[in-house]
């Protein structure tokens, strides 16, 4: 049995003029608690719980397509300034497929030089190197997923 | 042909709407869901789910292989896209008609008239409709003579763009390339499209659109939604009508949006997307969205109607189920676009895991959502959580129902931007309405401002 909006508003309607100020159903397939607030305004928490009903994939998954997020423990290195992802997403080292990366090791940056992209909810973020220097190391690979706070690159800064 | 059973090839609080149209009208529902939404509501709700693939879009939402082979193993009779994704792709249209299933939205010919935004521009002079000056450009030398020519500000929008992605402002000659790269890696990501085209940017400018519906002959309209209320061609905040608009220029733009939807022999729900020029006080046409969109709560409140019921009954080849005349406007309906993201923080994305929900019900209030607890926003996706929906008998009794409403929403383990939309509900501009497009920035501004952000 599924639980629609039409059964919440005809359930509301038995217990609107009951003296009940909170119900709660549970079956196996869902949740309901619906509260009276101070003006007699009502509000429910509801959690469908019925298991999705899988059908047997049509494509293959590929297990290695999984995104690998990188960890975000790498250890710092010292004298080396870490680039670190400013949002959990995918990190992209060209501004669009097929175009030259924006940096490569060696690369010379200036603070405020774009050096990847990372994607978060359909946003491109720009990821700046945030320092002068050298690129001396990129930790992850083009397209790979970035966990929070995971260090994309890592520079040698000029004149420390 | 009757449908009896749909794959739904999209995911959130679209699939869950369409899921509860469908178990209204006795369809079977077949979701089609990447690996990341295996047990999100839609799933839990569809009578069956089949992976398409990984989390990530284009290799499932965007993957027309994987979605039409789900559909075809499923013995699905028809396809409902939903909005973004792959709802406005001629190559899943086309696909689906090769696998003999029914493709719910227009045909392919169309979704390339108007897909291709450049082609809806000819299409919309065709029809005789006003359009924003601009145009194409093949190079960067090109775009540059072109923005010389249109005048600063100007727009770079998506040629296969479409709900504002990929479409961004350039106030100097200096930062056109920079942007035009951006706007292009955008576009590619969501659409697989890189090209744009440029077009004048409005400043004083309202963005009203009109609800259209055909069956191939007869076209019509469902009246105007304000979508003003945006942050980076991202909607926050919808209404219908759209209100303090001349009732001579409401009336033409219903014309206009009709026009060109009998142009083009449109044969389903679509979107006439129109810039009113506040100072010229005139309007152009600026695109035609061949699809649901995420705002059409505030139209079905208006004019009572369930338009998923009516983009299936047109095609099963049924004719409209009513004329113009049968459509009867009343009240005034607001949504509010409850995202995952912190607007204090620059709108930060804020994906995660929800722990709790509660929403408000009772008369004239509608929740359109797939958050439940332990529902996933993961950040592959957008950051949509949920659509507050109100109904009102005017517009001033629905801001009076949206602050309410707003008051006793609850989405706990994640960020969300429900303080930002109860902060400007009270608002005395908004509450006045008929604002420009200018109006919410200068709001955020005036927060950030005032203190207390870190955007």
């Amino acid at each position: 049995m599924k639980l629609t909006n039409d059964d919440v508003q005809d359930i509301l309607q038995l217990i609107n003029v009951s003296s009940f100020n909170e119900l709660n159903l549970q079956t196996n397939n869902f949740k309901l608690s619906l509260r009276r607030g101070g003006e007699g305004e009502w509000t429910q928490s509801s959690q469908e719980l019925t298991a999705p009903n899988l059908l047997e994939p049509v494509v293959a998954a590929v297990a290695a397509s999984a995104p690998v997020a990188a960890k975000s423990t790498l250890p710092s290195v010292d004298g080396l300034i870490d680039v670190r992802t400013p949002l959990l997403g995918t990190f992209y080292r060209s501004p669009k497929p097929g175009s030259p990366p924006f940096v490569e090791v060696g690369s010379r940056v200036e603070k405020n030089t774009v050096v990847a992209i990372v994607e978060t909810m359909k946003l491109m973020n720009s990821v700046y190197a945030g320092v002068c220097g050298t690129v001396v190391e990129i930790c992850l690979d083009d397209a790979q997923f970035a966990d929070h706070d995971a260090v994309l690159m890592r520079i040698k800064p000029e004149g420390v | 042909m009757t449908i009896r059973r749909i794959l739904i090839a999209n995911r959130g609080e679209i699939a869950v709407r369409v899921v509860r149209s469908c178990q209204r009208l006795g369809i079977e529902t077949v979701l089609a869901a990447s690996e990341a939404d295996l047990d999100s509501l839609a799933a839990r709700m569809a009578d069956h789910t089949i992976c398409i693939g990984p989390a990530k879009s284009s290799e499932s939402y965007l993957n027309v292989v994987a979605v039409v082979a789900a559909a075809v193993a499923a013995k699905a009779d028809a396809i409902h896209p939903g909005y973004g994704f792959l709802s406005e792709n001629q190559e899943l249209s086309k696909a689906c008609s090769a696998a003999g299933i029914i493709f719910i939205g227009p045909t392919a010919a169309q979704l390339d008239a108007v897909g291709d935004k450049l082609k809806a521009r000819s299409h919309a002079i065709a029809a005789g409709l006003p359009v924003v000056p601009g145009g194409e450009v093949g190079s960067m030398e090109e775009a540059q003579a072109v923005a010389e020519k249109i005048g600063w500000p100007i727009l770079v929008k998506a040629v296969g763009g479409g709900g504002g992605r990929g479409m961004k402002q350039v106030h100097e000659p200096d930062k056109l390339i920079e942007t035009m790269d951006m706007a292009m890696a955008e576009a590619q990501a969501a659409f697989g499209d890189p090209r744009v085209y440029l077009e004048r940017y409005v400043s004083a400018g309202r963005h009203v659109e009109v609800q259209v519906l055909g069956d191939g002959e007869n076209v019509i309209h469902l009246g105007t939604r304000d979508c003003s209320i945006q942050r980076r061609y991202q909607k926050l905040v919808e209404e219908a009508p759209a209100p303090n608009l001349r009732d001579g220029l409401r009336e033409e733009m219903h014309r206009a949006a009709v026009a060109f939807g009998r142009h083009l022999k449109y044969r389903g729900l679509g979107t006439v997307e129109l810039l009113v020029d506040c100072e010229r006080d005139t309007f152009y046409f600026l695109e035609m969205n061949a699809r649901i969109q995420v705002e059409h709560p505030v139209t079905e409140a208006i004019c009572g109607l369930d338009l998923v019921a009516e983009q299936i009954s047109v095609a099963e080849g049924r004719p409209l189920r009513l004329s113009q005349s049968d459509v009867r406007l009343s009240g005034h309906a607001i949504e509010c676009r409850l995202n995952a993201e912190d607007w204090t923080r620059d709108f930060r994305p804020s994906p995660g895991t929800v722990t709790t929900t509660a929403f408000p019900v009772g008369e004239g209030i509608r929740i359109d959502t797939h958050m439940q607890a332990g529902a996933k926003v993961p950040p592959y996706y957008d950051s949509l959580v949920a659509k507050l929906i109100v109904h009102g008998e005017d517009r001033s009794n629905a801001v009076d129902m949206m602050r309410q409403a707003l008051s006793r929403c609850e989405i706990g383990g994640i960020t969300t931007n429900l303080s930002m939309h109860a902060e400007l509900m009270e608002q005395a501009e908004f509450a006045a309405g008929g604002f420009t497009t200018a109006y919410f920035p200068r709001f955020l501004e005036q927060k950030i401002a005032a203190g207390g952000f870190n955007g």
